[in-house]
């Protein structure tokens, strides 16, 4: 792995990748806003996103760019199911977060 | 991914040819689910009972409609279809059965609970047939993108499922904490399509074993990085520990047919992908998953049988059982041999019936105590409803896999597996886990037939409710599958036979 070129290799964009998908994790981990949480795991499908088309790039394979446009139609089809889930929530409780969620445990 | 490109290309390329015959249990479940909603949004005055009675219709046409496939691949081999892209084999077609029968059991159990939380509309039915449908696709997916698309159907609709009772807080709330933790495991299952792809060039799982059969892959790290993920990703569909942590709430808080559907459906989905990735695609590196596999299932197992003891809600204990199970089917999955994949297929079949029966009287004891669960709701439960009790016993029986039962059969033929396969540390920890968790069952057995006398006003309550007609059904077919098949257990055994070699033998055969 070689830093020291001119042009960002297809290793940069994996380390981006992987550096995009560890933040959405950790911040799925960490914020307790439902809103926010639901953000950072679009930002994690999007990660994975640059890591199919740099890995596509890099072979020449048309398939890893295809990938992306399923993935784009299975993060929009998340986001209404999602979105539809936190509005009953928040209606029901307004400014609901993470931690008043709390009815089941044991 | 080349069907698609040909809309272009066609000149050069001959288009793929679709083998519709295939294809028709899973064309039946999605036709079926649009028509549904196409007729109840045209006609409006339908009877109440109308989409449940049809929901079940379309259950038993898809599992008809496995039986020519069936017998077609058991006499001319399994093939795959469009491009290379699903496969046809007795695997996909077994899952594909046990999934139309969760579906017909659950919507027999949601006709009675919709009813009582008046609950009004058919999204219950519409999405348990596309969720189905996304778990047959899964079964059958010979390509990971394809897995990931199936994999996403199957969840999306059981998030709306969990959420489905709007006027339960409990449910909303099951309803986000499985959105986001399934979100977010969809996310790792997807990162490790992306880096498996990166390592072999290709997300057809046919093409990916033929290469790592030939050729020495040359970023191993990202290979394995890529194993792990997908595994992490499927292990949180199927409840595994430590993956395991939304299983309890969700199960609590969901209505109880979805619960069922969940157990069953769900968990025969998600060990069909898993089954389908690592034995049959990566079934090269299989020493390097195992011990992976190995790890959770030891840890799952011990999970499901250990916490489950402290629990008061009865709800909470069967997804505690169902967590161990999860264990047994990884014992089955590390086995990594045909007889393996035999043992996880029989144990799917026969845990879809215990549990879908489980729930059954679950729904039926919550709809005298008003959506509770407490196990104080089972108190005397034998002397009020006989019938009922000595019912939920024969499931837990078969659960704890106690003879004459198909839990016992399933039981033994994991083991035997694995056994088989040299794990028998592995083999060992799923007996002792299997006797710790027969304490649970026995504890809610106890606590049905010792009579207690200082709570018999809310089983008065209890008593004076119909059985829903449903509810009654399932429980009754459920009771002749385990009890029928656990004396007589040669017919799914065969079948569970059958639906091995063929799957083995599909990836190989499948380019093309």
């Amino acid at each position: 792995m070689t830093f020291a070129v001119d042009a960002p290799t297809t290793d940069w964009y994996l380390m981006l990748s992987a550096v995009l998908f560890s933040l959405g994790a950790l911040g799925l981990l960490v914020r307790r806003n439902p809103l926010v949480m639901f953000m950072c795991v679009e930002l994690m499908l999007n990660a994975v996103n640059i890591t199919f088309v740099a890995i596509g790039r890099e072979l020449k394979d048309v398939g890893g760019q295809l990938a992306v446009f399923f993935v784009l139609v299975v993060a929009a089809a998340e986001v209404v199911v999602g979105l539809a889930i936190i509005v009953t929530i928040i209606r029901r409780r307004p400014g609901a977060n993470a931690d008043d969620i709390s009815v089941l445990k044991g | 991914m080349g069907a698609l490109l040909l809309a272009e290309s066609s000149v050069l390329a001959p288009a793929p040819s679709v083998a519709w015959w295939g294809l028709v249990p899973l064309i039946v479940l999605v036709a079926g689910a649009v028509i549904l909603l196409t007729i109840t949004s045209l006609a409006k005055n339908l009877p109440s009972w109308f989409a449940a009675a049809y929901t079940v219709g379309i259950g038993v046409a898809t599992f008809c409609a496995v039986i020519p496939p069936w017998t077609r691949v058991h006499h001319h081999g399994a093939i795959s279809t469009l491009s290379g892209m699903y496969g046809v084999d007795g695997f996909s077609l077994f899952i594909t059965a046990v999934l139309a029968c969760s579906v017909v059991l659950a919507a027999l159990l949601g006709v009675g609970y919709l009813e009582r939380e008046g609950i009004r509309g058919i999204e219950f039915y519409v999405l348990l047939l596309l969720s189905a449908a996304g778990g047959v696709v899964m079964a059958g997916a010979n390509d990971l993108i394809i897995l990931f698309l199936g994999l996403e159907a199957l969840s999306l609709a059981v998030y709306v499922l969990a959420a489905m009772n709007l006027r339960r807080t409990q449910s909303q709330e099951a309803g986000i904490k499985y959105f986001v933790l399934g979100a977010f495991s969809s996310a790792f299952f997807l990162y490790g399509i992306a880096l498996v792809y990166g390592a072999t060039g290709s997300t057809n799982l046919a093409v990916i074993k033929t290469f790592l059969a030939t050729r020495v892959v040359a970023d191993e790290t990202m290979l394995f990085i890529g194993f792990a993920l997908l595994l992490v990703g499927l292990a949180f569909k199927v409840a595994a520990a430590p993956f395991h942590s939304w299983t309890p709430d969700v199960y609590q808080g969901s209505p109880s047919p979805v619960v069922a559907y969940m157990a069953s459906g769900v968990k025969a989905a998600g060990f069909a992908g898993m089954i389908r990735v690592f034995v049959v695609g990566f079934g090269q590196y299989a020493d390097t998953w195992q011990p992976a596999i190995y790890a959770l299932a030891v840890l799952t197992l011990l999970v499901g049988s250990i916490l489950a003891v402290r629990q008061t809600d009865v709800k909470r204990m069967l997804a505690y059982s169902s967590i161990s199970h999860a264990g047994f089917l990884l014992v089955a999955v590390e086995a990594a041999t045909p007889k393996g994949v035999s043992a996880a297929v029989f144990y799917l079949a026969a845990y879809t019936f215990m549990v879908a029966g489980s729930f059954g009287v679950v729904t039926v004891v919550g709809n005298g105590h008003r959506g509770r669960h407490d196990l104080s709701s089972y108190k005397s439960l034998a002397k009020e409803r006989p019938a009922l009790a000595f019912a939920f016993t024969i499931f837990l029986f078969a659960q704890a896999g106690v003879p004459f039962t198909t839990g016992f059969f399933a039981k033994f033929s994991v083991i035997s597996a694995s056994v088989d396969a040299s794990s028998y540390w592995l083999a060992i920890v799923a007996m002792v886990s299997s006797v710790i968790g027969a304490f649970l069952y026995l504890r809610i057995v106890l606590t049905m037939y010792l009579d207690d006398h200082h709570d018999t006003g809310s089983v008065a309550v209890a008593a004076k409710r119909p059985v829903p007609f449903g509810a009654m059904v399932v429980i009754g077919v459920c009771v002749l599958v385990t009890l029928g098949f656990g004396i007589v257990p040669g017919i799914i055994e065969n079948l569970a036979r059958d639906a091995v070699p063929v799957l083995v033998s599909a990836a190989t055969s499948a380019v093309g």
